[in-house]
């Protein structure tokens, strides 16, 4: 790496120059910005469209936008979308048939849409959201096409976390305030007497090129120093925290637990949870004809394994009850990812937590589960894993 | 392409409704000409005085059934029809007028009609899936113009129509719409609606009144707590839930 491979800090107009730079280089920059009560993400020009000076409030079931003092862009955490709106969109075309009128049919497979994306503002716990998709949507044999070609394209800019909310829990899952390997750029948002700025590091050979375009000067060390500071305090400031166990050999445990019935209560079956999840990933596809029935189209689309049509196979829905559903979502997320990609679905962005009407809480689901399932042997589970499909069938 | 003798007929039927449904299918400008190069539409009153007789090969039937002729009417649209589709709120659930099967109808008779023996009624307001089979539901009050087009579409080339039966927080989530509910406290219908109108009043930061009624999949019970944590009381709620469907919602708080 290049000598700006040391942090740099840059000052307000330097991130304003890094996003113009952006713009410049024929980037769709996507970042954090206030809208409809929220700071979602969304397109920008310029980063005057930041969340400067504003933060939020969370809690199960409940996000409210709040004013801050301190003028900060990125003292919020998880809104109600995640990158994965941009890199795994919700609606893709992926091939077209048409029928001539001798009866001759053709087959078009789309180019999916490839902006080149520069992501500002991601949170190490989506940093690592991304990192799952990747293994889920190109690490096995058949590779999304789109979101591959998306993901390879886009760069992203970091911003740690100094300022957890009430709903995060990133460390219980093996996570942190500070970004892993995998951006280009890493900011760490410092507001003090010394003034606003953002200590930089580089994370790629393209980040660094993008750094010496900028006005930017060499890190000092209270800059750097206030900084880890700051993240290292954001670690102890978790708004909640899974339990400390084995929570694959916990879900196994659990399948017939009285708690699902009890969560399957409160669920509404919306669907929330997982559309707000960075990390998950499911979609269906269906093909649509035209009115003359010469023109068909097969698109994919975001579904969930909360809607009844997700397992429907012949006759009715596999899935049938609240209870196997939601059991479906959490075990899925906590163990089985294990099994089928090597790694946690979950990454403690809080989002299904603050973004479930209903305020279902997914630590404290665990939490119950790992208190109702109390000092069981390994025997008794299995016997119960097999009792629980029959019953659930 | 003109249509022949041999074209698929379509036919649209209304019993107790305000005739918006079948609105809906004069409203689809951009594709009418498509439509009957495809079909022939063969009996719709809204649109032509001109009506063949049946049988039909897809009927289209908005509105409740709210008297005994209708009752006996719906029987005989069904033998006439190959595919019978109901559409809206009405024909799908009973419509507003289904607010009748929680009171007493021979007093409404009594106080709003100078002559209460004139008035032939049911005592209920019924969707029409409680009186013949129904080939395929489509929701709203009114119907979404584009689940229409689907609908019709897919029969004709006899496929499934693509209309999900999930809530309508899917949609909004698709959309990128900010959950009125979270985010603003405003009590809302999607988490138990039926999708299909795209998530239109959240979209404008209102909460959904489910005139699509309830989805596929639904757990209207768990939704009270939401609503009352929001600001409703019990008087609120109930009136919440009894606007165009409010038989079948109320359904699903008593099952």
């Amino acid at each position: 790496m290049t000598a700006t491979a040391a942090p740099v800090v840059l000052d307000r107009d330097g991130l304003g120059a890094l996003v113009a730079a952006l713009v410049a280089q024929g980037r769709t920059v996507v970042g954090p910005t206030v809208r409809d009560g929220a700071i979602v993400l969304a397109e920008m020009t310029s980063a005057d469209a930041l969340p400067y000076g504003w933060g939020v409030e969370l809690d199960a079931g409940r996000y409210r936008l709040v004013a801050r003092e301190d003028g900060a862009a990125f003292a919020h955490s998880a809104g109600p979308q995640s990158w994965k709106s941009y890199l795994h969109p919700q609606r893709e075309l992926l091939w077209s048939a048409d029928r001539t009128p001798e009866g001759d049919v053709s087959f078009t497979s789309h180019e999916p849409d490839v902006p080149a994306y520069a992501f500002l503002g991601v949170r190490p716990c989506d940093l690592r959201a991304i990192a799952i998709q990747d293994r889920v949507l190109t690490g096995g044999r058949f590779e999304d096409t789109g979101y591959g070609k998306r993901r390879r394209g886009a760069l992203l800019i970091a911003a740690e976390c100094t300022e957890p909310g009430a709903t995060c829990f990133c460390v219980s899952t093996g996570g942190g305030p500070a970004a892993d390997p995998g951006y280009d750029l890493a900011l760490t948002e410092v507001v003090d007497e010394d003034g606003h700025r953002f200590l930089v590091r580089a994370g790629s050979e393209e980040g660094a090129r993008l750094l010496e375009q900028v006005p930017h000067r060499a890190a000092d060390v209270a800059t750097e120093a206030t900084a880890r500071a700051s993240v290292d305090g954001a670690r102890d400031r978790m708004g909640r925290s899974l339990p400390p166990v084995d929570l694959r050999d916990l879900m196994g445990a659990s399948l017939d637990a009285e708690r699902w019935n009890d969560v399957a209560e409160r669920c509404l079956t919306c669907g929330n949870c997982t559309m707000v999840c960075p990390t998950c990933f499911c979609t269906t596809t269906e093909e649509v004809t035209d009115l003359t029935g010469d023109h068909a189209e097969r698109w994919q689309h975001w579904d969930s394994c909360f809607d009844l049509d997700f397992s429907y196979l012949h006759g009715g829905p596999v899935r049938s009850s609240a209870r196997s559903r939601y059991r479906q979502w959490l075990t899925h997320k906590l163990s089985t990812w294990h099994d089928q990609f090597d790694t946690t679905g979950c990454v403690g962005c809080g989002r299904c937590i603050a973004w479930c009407p209903a305020g279902i809480d997914i630590t404290e689901e665990v939490a119950a589960l790992h208190a109702e399932r109390g000092p069981e042997t390994e025997t008794e589970t299995e016997t119960e894993t097999e009792t629980e499909t029959e019953t659930e069938r | 392409m003109p249509t022949t003798k041999t074209s698929p007929t379509l036919a649209v039927f209304k019993l107790a409704s305000c005739d918006g449904c079948q609105l809906t299918l004069l409203d689809c400008e951009d594709e009418l000409l498509t439509l009957t190069g495809q079909v022939r539409i063969a009996h719709f009153l809204e649109a032509s005085s001109a009506v063949e007789p049946g049988p039909y090969d897809l009927s289209l039937v908005e509105g409740s059934v709210t008297t005994p002729e209708d009752a006996e009417r719906i029987r005989a649209i069904r033998a006439a029809s190959r595919h019978l589709v109901t559409i809206g709120a009405c024909a799908t659930a009973g419509g507003i007028q289904a607010l009748r099967n929680f009171a007493d109808v021979d007093e409404f008779r009594r106080t709003v009609y100078a002559h209460p023996e004139y008035i032939s009624t049911l005592a209920t307001s019924t969707p029409v899936s409680d009186h013949v089979d129904v080939d395929f539901e489509l929701r709203g009050c009114p119907i979404d113009r584009g689940q229409l087009i689907e609908v019709i579409t897919a029969f004709l080339a006899g496929r499934k129509p693509d209309v999900p039966n999930h809530s309508v927080c899917f949609e909004c989530k698709r959309r990128g719409t900010v959950c009125v509910t979270v985010a603003h406290g405003t009590p809302c219908l999607g988490p138990v609606t039926h999708a299909g109108c795209g998530a239109l009043c959240p979209a404008y930061g209102r909460g959904c009144f489910g005139c699509f009624g309830p989805s596929g999949s639904v757990n209207l019970p768990a939704l009270i707590p939401v609503l009352r944590r929001d600001g409703m009381d019990d008087e609120a709620v109930m009136r919440f839930l009894h606007t165009f469907n409010t038989a079948a919602f109320d359904k699903e708080l008593n099952s």
